[in-house]
């Protein structure tokens, strides 16, 4: 009779788990009451993923075990079930318990905690870079390796957005970039603080003027994705979104050639220009 | 307040004061006025918050004022940090309790007390200036530059704010050598180190934590008012200089700040615990050291605010590692607060409903914040509502319920009345519902990515921001009735008894041994402590 129940509500509890996990898709993107994580495109972003499922079961049992305590304590010590009070003040042996598991739990969380921030960190050889900064209220984005195409990126306006366009997330010209490439970005910025985030890429880094900071990531599927400025920059720090449209490589090779063409203007040949930044250069003459 | 041979004015008691009890009732008082102020402004942050698109953030011209958000959400983030919690926390109970804890007859230096006081209304003052003049400071409460230096703010506005910060630090250092000297030079004959009421003990850890971290605060901010101002470079890249480098002077100060918060409220829930439990505190020594170790380890983890910066992979292992560690100080409170109840006879009077509501609200704010302890998992979570939804937990619903736990446990001995129960009892209930409502789906938003500190927000956010909001004014509405029930207490509430609560040996500390309210000066005789 008592293994007729286990089976029973194992079976049952793994049917309400299939059902919660099927009940929320993933999706690459903010939806309508999400609960977890935006879907993943990106190994970084897979790494983080699982690391956080993982934690969320340690906390969520830290927390049920701290209210279940509450509970038995609130009925069975209260005034009517316990009137006399215990004398007892300490007990060596439980606060050493107290002590060893939490710091158990700590290393238990430590070990993958280190390996994403080491793997998610630096790539040794990109196959690709992308510079990106920051503006008061835009992204600049350059692709040294593709002809030094270069553009900057402003919000759609609400009132000029088109039918698959999303209100405060979609750009005038989108960030596109091919998948299954080992793509590093150089964040900066040349006014304020910025930071470049792309949840579904588990990608955030602050773009800080005078310096330049790095990451990497590897986007797996082709799509849209967003991201927003995530360091309070001034009065339109809500208004400066991230739109990048991942493509095949295929894609990507036309896209490059089309890009030249279209933003010729801000090109800049890296191979018969002597200056690294003449736009940066013209900008100082003129201060 | 019988027995004394000098009548004084109104105007020499409450403007010249230099009793203790005086002067912590008047921070008590500003405490509560300046949380309405910054609870109003909550409110008006919510309101906007509640539905899609921009509503009320608006211009004479209709556009979209971006800078007046950041003005209302940096106007929050200082005023219940520095004129809400703090005063009411240290300034308020501390100055009330310490002296009559140790069996003291005051503070150690009185007319320093008064003037850490004073500093404090000037400086709010200059702060709420600062939002009417040359745009209002819209930096967020971290004042990073290049945004708060010049470039991004060239009114007088930030210039305001920080020499509101100067005195607001000024008064704190000062307060803080009082409460150090105090406590160890003023205790009654037999009140060790070791037999000092746990409050006593967080007062005494969070003062060094004052005096060692706000000159920080306060160097820091001059270095960005000399750049702003006389042409220094110490932030400014263009000249030499390092805008990161203000983020660690910031955080020096900001991460033990946070523990600032929170020790004092430690201290007040072991009270209450212990008193409605009626059994003294459970792993005293342990409850005591772990106050000191998570105000030392408080000093050596600021970093983990600054994530995404750009650090090197090491720096950032290191500062997770040493986050990670606070957890476990922390959960030997947590811990030892239970086992105190566990065997224990328990009322659940109000300020015991507060102190446990803390207890569970603080162990969910716990672990988010060991979530966000690790630099890999932060990348993800760092500046959105994750964040917000966290420090809230600890804060608004640690802190805060601190603050409301010692408030109805000891009013009755401040004001000789006693709340009725029952306005308390929807007062906490009503409060409990709300903030919870206001802060639990900001941890869904955070994780859907939704970044802070912004006015408008994407449109697959809507949902939990309405609920949000709807907690919001459900807080509200239970602070008008606090309002009602101080009013209540203050002229109509029943007189209080000396031991009203009827604090056992086991728990007794001395404020129960003198009338409620004490005398204008206590313990003629100097108590002695077995």
């Amino acid at each position: 009779m008592d293994n007729m129940n286990i089976k029973f509500w194992s079976v049952l509890s793994a049917v309400a788990v299939t059902i919660m996990l099927a009940s929320f898709p993933a999706f690459a993107e903010a939806v309508d009451w999400g609960l977890g994580l935006q879907s993943s495109v990106t190994s970084s972003g897979d790494r983080i993923g699982n690391f956080h499922d993982m934690l969320m079961v340690i906390i969520t049992s830290i927390v049920i075990f701290v209210a279940v305590l509450l509970v038995i304590v609130m009925v069975r010590f209260n005034k009517k079930s316990n009137p006399k009070p215990s004398k007892v003040t300490h007990n060596v042996l439980l606060e050493i318990v107290w002590t060893i598991v939490p710091v158990v739990i700590l290393i238990i969380i430590s070990v993958p905690s280190f390996k994403i921030l080491y793997k998610n960190d630096r790539i040794v050889e990109p196959e690709m870079t992308i510079k990106i900064t920051g503006y008061q209220w835009y992204w600049g984005y350059e692709y040294p390796d593709n002809g030094g195409i270069s553009f900057n990126s402003y919000m759609v306006p609400t009132e000029e957005l088109k039918a698959d366009q999303k209100r405060l997330l979609s750009t005038d010209n989108v960030l596109v970039l091919p998948v299954d490439t080992d793509i590093s970005i150089l964040v900066t910025a040349s006014d304020v603080i910025h930071s470049w985030a792309v949840p579904s890429f588990g990608i955030k880094l602050d773009a800080v003027p005078g310096q330049v900071n790095e990451t990497w990531f590897r986007i797996d599927k082709v799509g849209v994705y967003y991201g927003q400025c995530s360091e309070i920059c001034g009065k339109n720090h809500a208004f400066m979104p991230i739109e990048i449209h991942a493509v095949s490589k295929e894609e990507f090779k036309q896209w490059v050639v089309k890009a030249k063409e279209e933003f010729a203007f801000n090109v800049f040949d890296i191979e018969k220009s002597n200056s690294v930044m003449p736009i940066k250069l013209t900008a100082l003459t003129n201060n | 307040m019988g027995d004394h041979d000098h009548k004084i004015s109104f105007f020499e008691r409450w403007f010249m004061s230099t009793n203790h009890k005086d002067i912590g009732t008047l921070y008590i008082i500003f405490s509560i006025c300046a949380g309405i102020i910054g609870g109003l402004f909550s409110m008006l942050m919510r309101l906007e918050l509640e539905q899609p698109e921009v509503q009320y953030f608006l211009t004479a011209a209709g556009d979209i004022d971006g800078q007046m958000w950041n003005v209302i959400i940096t106007a929050h983030g200082l005023i219940m940090v520095f004129f809400v919690v703090m005063p009411g926390l240290i300034g308020g109970f501390g100055n009330w309790f310490v002296p009559l804890m140790i069996g003291a007859p005051d503070m150690a230096f009185p007319r320093l007390n008064n003037i850490s006081f004073w500093l404090l209304v000037p400086a709010f003052f200059l702060l709420f200036a600062s939002a009417l003049i040359g745009g209002g400071a819209g930096t967020g409460w971290t004042v990073y530059p290049p945004l708060s230096s010049s470039l991004g703010h060239s009114g007088m506005s930030v210039d305001m704010a920080i020499f509101a910060l100067h005195l607001a630090g000024a008064s704190s250092i000062l307060g803080a050598a009082n409460f150090i000297t105090t406590i160890f030079n003023m205790r009654a004959p037999g009140m060790t180190l070791h037999k000092m009421p746990l409050f006593v003990w967080s007062m005494l850890v969070t003062s060094f934590l004052l005096v060692l971290s706000v000159p920080v605060l306060g160097g820091a901010i001059t270095m960005l008012l000399t750049d702003r101002n006389f042409g220094t470079s110490f932030f400014n890249p263009e000249g030499g200089g390092d805008p990161i480098l203000f983020q660690h002077l910031f955080w020096f100060f900001g991460h033990p700040e946070v523990y600032i918060m929170i020790l004092p409220a430690f201290g007040i829930i072991s009270h209450i615990v212990s008193t409605f439990s009626q059994r003294p505190i459970f792993g005293y020594l342990g409850m005591a050291y772990a106050m000191v170790a998570i105000g030392v380890v408080g000093f050596v983890v600021w970093a983990h605010h600054m994530y995404t910066v750009g650090m090197s992979v090491d720096t950032r292992a290191y500062f997770t590692a040493a986050t990670l560690i606070i957890a476990v100080p922390t959960g030997i409170k947590i811990f030892s607060w239970i086992a105190t109840m566990w065997g224990g006879s328990i009322t659940f009077k109000v300020p015991m409903l507060w102190a446990i509501g803390f207890i569970f609200l603080f162990t969910v704010g716990g672990v988010t914040g060991v979530v966000l302890a690790n630099a890999g998992m932060d990348v993800q979570l760092h500046d959105t509502y994750y964040v917000v939804a966290h420090f809230h937990y600890v804060l608004s619903l640690g802190a805060v319920f601190a603050l409301f736990a010692g408030f109805y446990y000891w009013i009755g001995k401040m004001s000789g009345r006693m709340y009725p129960e029952w306005m308390g009892q929807i007062h906490f209930w009503l409060t409990f519902v709300g903030v919870n409502l206001i802060f639990f789906p900001q941890h869904f938003l955070g994780l859907q990515g939704m970044p802070r500190r912004i006015v408008d927000y994407p449109d697959a956010y809507a949902g939990y921001n309405m609920i949000s909001s709807y907690g919001a004014y459900l807080t509200g509405i239970a602070t008008l009735w606090f309002i009602v029930v101080v009013f209540y207490t203050l002229f109509f509430g029943k007189k209080a008894s000396d031991n009203y609560w009827d604090v056992q040996p086991q728990c007794y500390t001395l404020e129960w041994s003198v009338s409620s309210p004490p005398p204008f000066h206590q313990f003629d005789i100097q108590p002695k402590v077995k």
